[in-house]
């Protein structure tokens, strides 16, 4: 067990961590902002697997990776409208059309990359991002290149967070959503509208599960497999919970959880060779089930999450 | 009283332009007419009464006025100009704001970010200071403050009111609509909006007052449109000087006639309780409470809202068991306090909260007046539900009980308010109680229900059953009672006797100033 003790506080684990931490934070937030607006989207592990896909393809086939960062974040949006669309516009069940979304999305996702790169004996890469070392804070000891050498995606998930909570709480768009997530007719009699602002809700949503996606297959892997995203959606959607619908804790929680799914990469190649890999892969999960039944028990939902809003009611 | 009857600003009023007209409205809801070819007309400064019974129209009609209903025919005037009016951001720019009966905030956000919801912020962000200095103003210029900080969770029904009508004045709201503020008050509360509203009126604003409540009515308004079955039944110019009498004609149509009650001859206690001590309840506990009530006999419990009304009230219907204390019910000591053996030893209950804990509102009416005894030889065999036993049963008591209704399988939050109140009191009387438990009768029914709820009582009570009154409105228990006890802070402060008991000296009791054994 020393062997693994004195790994933890070594510069690659703490990259590790970062690294993993990333497409959680993005896929949390997404998850955050659509559920602070009322809507759970469960169709998040499918829009979070097209998007990798899509942006896998436009960086391949372009040559960009900035171009398919784009065409991710396109689909991840269009996927949030798509769910939107059945359960704002429509006021369809939110847990039905989530794994709806989810199923047709893999669905998509598999098929068009069938179609467009046809059974290759060696899968299609790409050449990801490289890390892009921040000058003077990437010369800070362990946490400089811990965090500071790092993809610009990582930069960008870490500046994600401040800015989600200051447009949840510090912007008029931002209550408008905290809003309709608790009292949609509240804000229907202050003049907000609950559609829009719910639409767009999901919408930014889904381009920051586009952003996750992305991340996955550009900068973590560099090629799509199907098993890409193998449950990170779902388990952002636990961490939104963890977290209490709060962009800091929700990022704290992705945090924890990228700890706890590195230490147990490190784990599998220590000198714990005895014990099935599976038992490993098991921890994080494990972990998110406890850390949930300890310390969200207490958590409460927005008010109106689930509850389609419905104006001319008797 | 009589300053009310008094136009404030003289005159001047009667020649400006009105700030609010509405002439000709007509809303439908497919074969009902729920108004029908209104005007209405509200001048600045003036307090306006809109009476009506249940189901009169009057929140329909203003929700039109809101922007919530497009009405099928009529129009809107704001200061002499016709404006349409699509929906509540339409409303609010027109001048127009609305209080509703329920409130519309959010529980978990503060009352600052209520109050800026819908408002566009300064360089993208939210103006905390600018709103912050409004409520300041609003808050001094009509006496209305609130922490603006605190999270409207923690503030209490009274205050959220009050949060409500900052709101629509933070929008520039000239013109006020209160949907029956009144009717989650409490008395003292009352005097506070009262007061608020006639500095409002004072300075211009006009108000429009939503109530079936006469009293209410004749106090703070300077004038009146009654409503009936969706038209202007009547208008009442000076309603101070109007009795309450023509003011209920108009309303129901019909003169309403207080209900006889004949002297009491109580008999043997049906239900005692002895030194019934609670915890660990959400509210006032209760701190050996003592009390009985006799067959032939209605109790009235009086007391400030929040005294250990509800637990008193959950430790009779056996939702919350003692942990000190006796209580026996025909002389039958109660030993395990759920409801299924109360009930078997002669308990009927009617609950404070109608839809919560009264019945279930998705289900067919039928199934909800049959559920305290659906495991019984009446409404199942052999495990199995007797649905045609059921129906018919339902069926029976809408007859016998005049319950509005397409029928017994209609969801029962379809009902209006009135007839599922008459569905809980079926459901009770028709397995002859020897103890009836009943908080807040009558509270959001109209004098036509309410006055068929008292008759009942008053009949149950000549068949020899003992009845509980737990009520904040002191003239119904004066009216019902035969004996009224006063909770104070979780104990009984005393008891009177009816010929005893005035509003003064239960007001007294109310705030523990006076005991009576």
């Amino acid at each position: 067990m020393s062997a693994v003790f004195e790994q933890i506080f070594q510069v690659g684990f703490l990259a590790a961590i970062i690294r993993i931490a990333t497409p959680l934070a993005f896929a949390t937030l997404g998850e955050m902002f659509s559920e602070r607006a009322g809507v759970l989207n469960l169709g998040i592990e499918g829009i979070m697997l097209l998007s990798a896909m899509a942006g896998f393809t436009a960086a391949n086939l372009s040559g960009s990776l900035w171009l398919g960062v784009l065409a991710a974040v396109l689909v991840g949006a269009l996927m949030g409208a798509l769910h939107a669309l059945f359960t704002v516009a429509l006021g369809l069940s939110q847990h039905v059309c989530g794994i709806g979304v989810t199923l047709f999305s893999s669905g998509l996702a598999y098929f068009l990359y069938r179609l467009i790169f046809g059974q290759q004996s060696v899968p299609p890469s790409i050449d990801g991002f490289k890390p892009v070392p921040i000058p003077l804070l990437s010369d800070i000891p362990i946490l400089g290149p811990a965090v500071f050498n790092q993809f610009t995606l990582v930069y960008l998930a870490i500046l994600a967070i401040p800015l989600a909570a200051f447009v949840l709480y510090r912007t008029p768009w931002g209550l408008s959503v905290r809003m309709v997530g608790e009292n949609p007719r509240a804000a229907d009699s202050a003049g907000v509208s609950v559609i829009a602002t719910r639409f767009q809700a999901v919408i930014l949503g889904g381009a920051l599960m586009g952003l996750a996606g992305a991340f996955l297959t550009m900068a973590q892997f560099n090629a799509f497999t199907f098993g890409v995203v193998s449950g990170r959606g779902w388990v952002a959607i636990a961490l939104v919970v963890f977290g209490r619908w709060d962009p800091w804790r929700s990022a704290g929680a992705a945090l924890l959880f990228a700890f706890v799914d590195a230490l147990q990469l490190r784990m599998q190649a220590s000198g714990l060779g005895h014990i099935p890999y599976e038992a490993f892969l098991m921890l994080p999960f494990i972990f998110t089930i406890a850390a949930m039944a300890f310390m969200s028990r207490n958590a409460v939902a927005p008010s109106a999450l689930l509850k389609p809003f419905r104006r001319e009611e008797r | 009283m009589l300053s009310s009857n008094v136009v404030p600003t003289g005159s001047t009023l009667a020649l400006s332009a009105p700030l609010i007209e509405m002439r000709g409205i007509t809303k439908s809801f497919g074969a009902v007419k729920a108004n029908e070819a209104v005007d209405l007309s509200v001048a600045p400064g003036e307090i306006l009464g809109l009476l009506g019974e249940n189901g009169a129209g009057k929140t329909t009609l203003m929700n039109v006025l809101f922007g919530a209903y497009a009405p099928d025919a009529g129009e809107i005037l704001v200061e002499g100009r016709p404006i349409a009016i699509h929906n509540s951001a339409d409303a609010l720019a027109a001048g127009i704001g609305m209080v509703h009966q329920h409130f519309h905030l959010a529980p978990r956000l503060t009352v600052l970010e209520n109050l800026l919801i819908g408002i566009p912020g300064k360089s993208g962000r939210i103006d905390r200071a600018g709103g912050l200095a409004r409520v300041n103003e609003i808050g001094s210029r009509h006496g209305l403050s609130l922490d603006p900080n605190l999270p409207v969770s923690a503030l209490s029904v009274g205050e959220q009111q009050r949060l409500e009508i900052i709101k629509a004045l933070f929008r520039g709201a000239r013109l006020l609509i209160l949907d029956e503020p009144t009717a989650v008050l409490a008395p003292s509360e009352v005097d506070g909006l009262f007061a608020a509203l006639r500095s409002m009126a004072a300075q211009g604003l006009g108000i429009i007052f939503i109530s079936h409540k006469l009293n209410e009515v004749r106090a703070l308004t300077h004038r009146c449109v009654v409503l009936r079955h969706g038209k202007v039944a009547g208008r009442v110019d000076h309603p101070a000087s109007t009795t309450s009498a023509e003011m209920a004609k108009l309303m129901c149509g019909h003169e309403i006639v207080p209900p006889t009650k004949e002297p009491s001859t109580p008999g043997a206690s049906v239900l005692t309780l002895d030194g019934i001590s609670t915890s660990g309840h959400a509210g006032t506990p209760l701190r050996e409470v003592s009390l009985f009530v006799r067959a032939g006999e209605i109790l009235g419990i009086a007391g400030v809202s929040g005294n250990g009304q509800r637990a008193l009230a959950d430790v009779i219907s056996g939702m919350l068991p003692p942990n000190a204390g006796t209580m026996t019910i025909a002389g039958k000591t109660v030993a395990q306090f759920s409801p299924r053996e109360l009930q078997a030893l002669g308990l009927g209950r009617i609950p404070e909260d109608r839809m919560t804990t009264g019945l279930v509102t998705n289900l067919p009416l039928a199934d909800s007046m049959v559920l305290p005894r659906v495991g019984t030889e009446a409404f199942s065999r052999k495990g199995l539900l007797n649905p045609a036993a059921i129906r018919a049963f339902a069926e029976a008591q809408i007859k016998a009980y005049d319950i509005r209704c397409p029928g017994p399988m209609v969801r029962a939050g379809a009902l209006s308010g009135g007839n599922l109140q008459k569905a809980l009191l079926a459901r009770e009387l028709a397995f002859d109680p020897k103890v009836l438990i009943v908080s807040q009768p009558t509270r959001g029914l109209d004098i036509g229900a309410a006055r068929f709820i008292h008759e009942k009582f008053l009949a149950m009570r000549g068949k020899g059953c003992g009845i509980i009154v737990i009520g904040e409105d002191l003239e119904e228990l004066l009216m019902l009672s035969d004996r009224i006890a006063v909770m104070y802070e979780g104990r009984i402060a005393g008891t009177l006797s009816g010929a005893e008991a005035t509003v003064a000296r239960l007001g007294l009791m109310m705030t523990g100033a006076e005991g009576r054994a």
